[in-house]
């Protein structure tokens, strides 16, 4: 029975596949015109490294026909063009806590969710927070709190799903920390691992304050120095307490180097200065891919996730706006999916990715079981031998621990006059 | 009125105003680029601000924060201490190869071959530069590699890298420059009859070196301490790349506030840091009249 499903499911992502490829008027039923006048188009669109890629840009224009021009920006940049440019971007490519940050100011337009032909087999992760029915849902500013506006014309964040997205989720990951197995001389199983006196100077953790508060938190926790009513939402005096912590281990000597950019991380690592340290699950791909064994090592506390989408810029109109939907709907259509699975991430439509991935690549990312062929990146570089199992195990096993989601708290402000305390310290 | 004194009238009036003419452009260039950025700034500082936005009241609550917080004092003091180092090693060593290449090489051409070798590094990037010591300090860099090696050390030395050692390198390496070009330039300025005539009333090496060279050279090396004091005190890129983000700074202070989306304490802290650099400016400046130089 659900073998059939699959099947009906394939068959009808199949068949638009084809209408994609057939050309976009066709399917839509547009007029003609709109099919060629849609050739002249050029969407802007910026984000981070982690979906700013090339080869989707390139893909666009092979279905779609028409142009996309990406910016690649860190996070806080990322976080500060949604904001204060917001009319150098067509498309918002951002994580789900800036756009706490950011849709209230009136950058973005609430998305149709009508208009997207996928809805329904979005990962309910992003519409009611609950993976399976009966997960319980992570601290932190997850998805679903900020992902609905109650309104067309809304800036309010709505309580509970509406038609209306702030943005359409496209990517996430649960993160951990990164180690070297062969350095670390022992077992790594929580978050207080980071701060064992025994690596002393060969650790670090992320200067992303939005994001470095938040494993400071897990380790505070697991050392069981401070239990959070809400991690993702700290009251002032938990904030004291978590750097006043931090300041205590940077004093100690605890800690190598703080890093920015996804390739500082790894930089840290490959060269040996750090042995353990927060990371970003591509970082130790990017490791593992110059020889060098790292382990992004699941933690008995769980994980720290974090969910990107794409928003609407608010001056979108027209057919500029209906190539955006377009857009949009073929990046649920399982290319892309297919593509982010392929590094590791995790695609919001799961269903149509699978139809773009050969069984062997699902199992071995999706499935948590030992590969069947040699897993390559989408490049086509070798990234896991036959026989490799994927840390932490299958989808459900990690996006189902996870602990907190990257977030914004009321008491922002505070917390990063804090941040920059301990990095003066 | 004769038609001449009438052209005449308007000669001077134009001659008068021509000046002011001649002017404008920069006036005009100095205005959109300096002032009024400068004036936004002094603006948002007193802004106040909350998640969606800038919040239009007037609110003196960004300085008083910031001015009340023991961070930023400390700051201050790790960035002044930063730059009164960095100063003082850029000026010996700057001053060692500016007196080099005026007093001891003796051909022109080959001064401006050696002034010109002196600049070559600076074609490529600044982070180029600055992150090439990476490799060459590190735990398993370069330099611990030689040293352990040639069994100098047993144990990696980990103060090289990501430390105020590393940060107070850096600093040196890319801004020695800058105290050589001005203080060169003034070198080159000086009468060499005066030191010939300070040799026949019986003046030594150090004697001539303490009361015409440095003297004589003074304007230079104000202007070399300008550039890198100014330079050291709104750094954040060197600091973060090599102290490991580990070290503050008052610009990566700021950076840091900008990333947040803070920008009113941001611009808070770039008019208290402003004000610092112009204060430290004026002092060199009383002490030095580097008008002679120009």
């Amino acid at each position: 029975m659900t073998s059939a499903i699959t099947r009906r499911r394939a068959l009808k992502s199949a068949a638009a596949g084809i209408g994609l490829a057939a050309g976009s008027g066709a399917l839509t039923g547009f007029p003609t015109i709109w099919a060629q006048n849609i050739k002249n188009i050029t969407l802007r669109q910026f984000g981070t490294g982690v979906s700013g890629q090339n080869p989707i840009a390139a893909k666009v224009k092979q279905d779609l026909g028409f142009t996309l021009n990406m910016t690649v920006l860190d996070t806080d940049a990322a976080a500060q063009r949604a904001r204060t440019q917001p009319n150098s971007y067509d498309i918002a490519d951002i994580e789900y806590f800036i756009v706490k940050k950011v849709f209230p100011a009136g950058v973005l337009q609430p998305m149709d969710t009508r208009k997207l032909k996928n809805f329904d087999k979005i990962v309910p992760l992003f519409i009611t927070g609950k993976l399976t029915p009966d997960s319980v849902i992570a601290q932190g500013t997850a998805p679903h709190t900020v992902g609905f506006v109650e309104g067309k014309d809304s800036l309010k964040f709505a309580k509970k799903p509406t038609e209306w997205f702030t943005m359409v989720p496209t990517i996430y990951n649960a993160d951990t920390l990164g180690i070297r197995p062969d350095l670390v001389g022992r077992p790594i199983t929580q978050w207080k691992d980071l701060v064992d006196p025994a690596f002393k100077g060969k650790a670090s953790i992320l200067n992303i304050p939005s994001i470095g508060i938040m494993d400071a938190a897990m380790v505070c926790e697991s050392l069981g120095v401070i239990k959070y009513a809400d991690k993702g939402n700290m009251t002032k005096a938990e904030i004291d307490k978590t750097i006043g912590k931090l300041i205590e281990f940077k004093k100690a000597g605890q800690f190598r180097a703080f890093w920015k950019s996804f390739d500082e991380s790894v930089n840290l690592m490959t060269s040996g200065e750090v042995i353990i340290q927060s990371m970003w699950s591509p970082a130790v791909a990017a490791v593992r891919s110059k020889g060098i064994a790292c382990t992004y090592q699941p933690l008995k506390e769980g994980y720290r996730s974090w969910g990107g989408g794409l928003g609407l810029a608010k001056h979108l109109k027209g057919l500029e706006l209906d190539a955006a939907y377009e857009y949009i709907n073929w990046y649920l259509s399982g290319w892309v999916g297919a593509y982010l699975n392929r590094q590791g991430y995790y695609s919001a439509v799961l269903d149509t990715a699978k139809q773009f991935m050969k069984p062997e690549e699902w199992a071995f990312w999706m499935e948590g079981k030992p590969a069947a062929i040699d897993i390559t990146a989408p490049d086509g570089t070798l990234m896991e031998k036959k026989g490799a199992v994927r840390d932490g195990g299958s989808f459900y096993e990690r996006m189902g621990h996870v602990a907190c989601w990257n977030s914004v708290m009321d008491e922002d402000k505070y917390m990063v006059q804090k941040w920059n305390e301990f990095i003066a310290a | 009125m004769s038609p001449s004194q009438n052209s005449d009238a308007r000669r001077i009036s134009l001659r008068a105003f021509a000046p002011h003419l001649l002017a404008l452009p920069l006036w005009a260039v100095l205005g959109v680029f300096l002032a009024v950025p400068i004036l936004m700034i002094v603006m948002v500082s007193f802004l106040d601000y909350d998640d969606a936005g800038l919040i239009y009241t007037f609110v003196l609550d960004n300085y008083r924060d910031q001015l009340g917080s023991a961070v930023l004092w400390r700051t201050y003091f790790h960035t002044i201490q930063f730059a009164v180092l960095v100063w003082a090693l850029t000026l010996s060593i700057g001053f060692t190869v500016a007196y080099f290449l005026a007093f001891h090489v003796r051909t022109q051409l080959w001064q401006m071959v050696l002034f010109q070798l002196c600049a070559i590094p600076f074609l490529t990037s600044n982070i180029i530069r600055m992150i090439s010591w990476i490799p060459t300090l590190g735990r398993n860099g370069l330099l611990n590699q030689a040293l352990a090696a040639s069994g100098v050390i047993d144990k990696p030395l980990e103060w090289l890298l990501f430390s105020d050692f590393a940060i107070v390198l850096a600093f040196v390496h890319l801004y020695t420059l800058f105290m050589v070009v001005p203080i060169f330039n003034t070198m080159m300025r000086i009468d060499r009859s005066l030191i010939e005539a300070a040799r026949d009333a019986g003046a030594g090496f150090w004697d001539v070196l303490r009361n015409v060279i440095i003297p004589l050279s003074l304007p230079g090396i104000a202007i070399g301490t300008i550039f890198v004091v100014t330079l050291v005190m709104g750094d954040f890129v060197t600091v973060r790349m090599m102290g490991g983000g580990q070290s503050a700074s008052v610009g990566l202070m700021m950076s840091n506030s900008i990333g947040l989306l803070q920008y009113p304490t941001a611009a808070a802290q770039a008019m208290v840091l402003l004000i610092t650099v112009l204060l430290m400016v004026a002092a060199i400046l009383r002490v030095v009249d580097i008008r002679k130089e120009l």
